[in-house]
């Protein structure tokens, strides 16, 4: 069994995405994602794959669309802003029904906003992101570990599906060190074959890989086809954790970053004898509704107060899970700001 | 016994063409056909990658495995296609001016700066022919189009871009020839040009591109034959028919 | 002696091959027209004979609708 590792966030999920089966990596450098190019230029050829630092964010995601369109396993990664431009490609993609992967290490928005931790591109990840009616299997990892084991499993994930698997990462989750236990390598020649992939035809089989349809009727299909594929994902990939929420009064909502902090202010909460829970979304596409539904029919259950770097995104699901059961709250800082786990105790306290 | 001195390319479905009459889109897909069936490149080793404008359609044409691909990006799938492909696989990029010259500007400039082992078929009619006639960024000087209707002014709309005249400038450009449709010895020079591209490819020589100088009839109210005598008489002098770039020497 | 068929069904009476006769021998024939409403190309028959097979007219036809035989 190999030993657990010191790594920097960005480079155990780039070497974490190389055991999970990536060959081909295109990006184009921004803060505070750069270890993960840089990382993959250097590994990739080590392991026969091939990385392309390209011209632009667009020409990335489209490379992972040829990539992808091929039947490899081709990843992009990038922050904010470049995801931002990423978004045609995204749609594409995603309405090809191609397999990759793309992670996001968000940073201070709007514009070119900051280099530092934010969560402002949660309605981008969850609600499309780019233009027509589309969505991606969202991870959300609040450890390096974490980080670790989902960027593994996310081309499987992806290949199963034929979704885009996006880790909606964060500056800090990017830059911050943590011990971590890598995987094993993937074998890539035990994988199941892509008979879609346009490889060169068959004898009695043409291969297209296509994102116009004329026909309305068709279209629709293809849409519903589509979504089709989401309800699966509900059904079998939405993922969660509940951390003391069974007896509490108050349930903390967050993710990422912010719900190690959220946790720690439970802890410390719970030491001085109040009774609150973390409820923390790993999957926010698809978004755990149920089981947050469930959560609020607890009698027990004064209020839900959600907390994100952002004015406020996420807190839209969690009221529609809640579904006006219980009052949900809110707690934000936003610009690279980050609250403490005192911020949050006060907050919880009617102090803040 | 009957000796065939032209047919249809094998490499082409039966599908019927969408264009207009008289396009050269249709001259353009027999060629880049036929080339590939001379050159003997099996079916099964060959994915074409259509772009968006009237050429979107592609897919439906070439009996081959097909990817469509967003406004202008086709050159940076075609790089993620063939990096995953190798050079065992043979691609072909099909792009209209708008889409290489404009929106994808930067994507063909990189994919030859990087000398991609990818061939490129540049379809140069000076407008925007899907969308409905708009001024393209290869539009000739006083053209007019829906949106330069009193002609392409220069103060306004700035000049036309000379795609083949500035990516030979990059050294990653194996071979970059301009050519035209616009009578038979024309066709069957282009036909020559598009088939010296493949083969750089087929060598592992790299980027190659061939512009094609073509006719819209119906977006410049030409008839098809006044349209290939525009060709000749005003495109081809700004235009002008050559190689730009030949480092295959080099490569 | 070469002789040019014609695949009349996907002509577009563009006119092109017409042109590209040296000997001028194409025509668009006016009292057809195809099932998508062209009229379509043709060599008339008292002058197929005079046909050179050189394919200038299949070369120039963006449609595929010409063969040609020799």
């Amino acid at each position: 069994m190999s030993k657990k590792k010191l790594m920097k966030g960005n480079e155990a999920i780039a070497e974490a995405a190389i055991r999970g089966g990536c060959r081909y990596f295109f990006g184009y450098p921004i803060t505070p994602q750069n270890e993960i190019p840089e990382y993959m230029s250097a590994r990739l050829p080590e392991v026969g794959g091939c990385f392309i630092q390209s011209e632009s964010e667009v020409s990335a995601i489209n490379m992972v669309y040829g990539a992808a369109s091929a039947g490899a396993r081709a990843m992009t990664s990038s922050s904010s802003p470049g995801i931002s431009l990423k978004q045609e490609g995204i749609s594409y993609i995603a309405t090809a029904e191609l397999p990759c992967v793309v992670i996001n290490m968000v940073r201070g928005g709007p514009g070119l906003g900051t280099i530092f931790c934010a969560q402002g591109d949660y309605f981008q990840a969850t609600k499309g992101g780019g233009h027509g009616d589309y969505h991606m299997l969202v991870y959300t990892p609040s450890t390096i570990q974490e980080a670790v084991d989902l960027v593994y499993e996310a081309f499987d994930k992806a290949d199963q599906y034929r979704v885009i698997t996006y880790i909606l990462g964060d500056a800090t989750i990017g830059q911050m060190m943590e011990p971590v236990l890598l995987p094993e390598f993937k074998d890539l020649d035990k994988l199941p074959k892509k008979e879609w992939a346009t490889t060169g035809r068959t004898d009695t089989e043409r291969h297209i890989v296509n994102t116009l349809e004329m026909n309305p009727d068709k279209l629709e299909g293809m849409i519903k086809h589509m979504y089709h594929t989401y309800d699966e994902l509900k059904k079998n990939e939405t993922r969660y954790e509940e951390y003391l929420c069974d007896d509490a009064e108050i349930i903390l909502c967050a993710y990422g970053t912010v719900s190690r902090i959220a946790r720690t202010a439970v802890n410390k909460l719970r030491a001085e004898g109040m009774k609150v829970g973390l409820f923390r979304p790993i999957t926010v596409y698809p978004f755990p509704e149920e089981a947050i539904g469930k959560l609020s029919e607890h009698n027990c259950l004064k209020k839900f107060l959600v907390t994100e770097l952002s004015e406020g995104q996420m807190i839209e699901d969690v009221k529609l899970a809640v579904n006006g059961r219980k009052p949900v709250e809110f707690f934000g800082r936003n610009g690279g700001n980050v609250m403490t786990s005192e911020d949050l105790m006060s907050v919880v306290k009617g102090e803040k | 016994m009957e000796k065939v001195v032209f047919q249809k390319s094998n490499m082409l479905t039966d599908a019927p063409l969408h264009f207009c009459p008289g396009c050269s889109h249709g001259i353009a897909n027999r060629l880049i056909a036929e080339c590939m069936e001379e050159l003997n490149i099996d079916k099964k080793n060959i994915v074409g990658i259509a772009p968006v404008g009237c050429a979107v359609f592609n897919y439906n044409y070439f009996d081959v495995d097909m990817i469509e691909a967003a406004h202008g990006r086709a050159p940076a799938v075609a790089t993620g296609l063939k990096r995953v492909l190798g050079n065992d696989k043979f691609v072909f990029v099909y792009q209209g001016d708008g889409d290489l010259a404009s929106i994808g500007a930067a994507e063909i400039i990189h994919a030859a700066a990087r000398c991609e082992n990818i061939s490129v078929v540049f379809i140069n009619n000076g407008i925007y022919g899907m969308t409905g006639g708009q001024m393209a960024p290869t539009s000739l000087l006083g053209q007019k189009s829906t949106t330069s209707q009193k002609g392409r002014d220069i103060g306004r709309n700035g000049y036309p871009v000379k795609m083949s005249e500035m990516l030979a400038q990059l050294d990653g450009a194996t071979y970059i020839e301009r050519v035209s449709t616009h009578d038979a010895a024309n066709v069957r020079k282009a036909k020559q040009a598009i088939k010296t591209a493949f083969k750089c490819q087929l060598e592992n020589k790299g980027f190659s591109m061939i512009e094609v100088l073509s006719a819209c009839p119906t977006n410049w109210g030409l008839t098809p034959v006044k349209a290939m005598e525009h060709i000749k008489n005003d495109v081809i002098p700004y235009y002008p028919l050559g190689v730009f770039a030949d480092r295959r020497n080099e490569k | 002696m070469a002789k040019v068929t014609f695949n009349e069904a996907i002509c577009k009476a563009c006119g092109l091959c017409v042109e590209a006769c040296p000997k001028k021998l194409l025509v668009i024939d006016k009292s057809r027209v195809n099932a998508k409403g062209y009229n379509v190309a043709t060599i008339p028959e008292d002058k197929q004979s005079e046909c050179v097979g050189c394919a200038s007219c299949a070369v120039m036809c963006p449609d595929c609708v010409i063969t040609v035989t020799r």
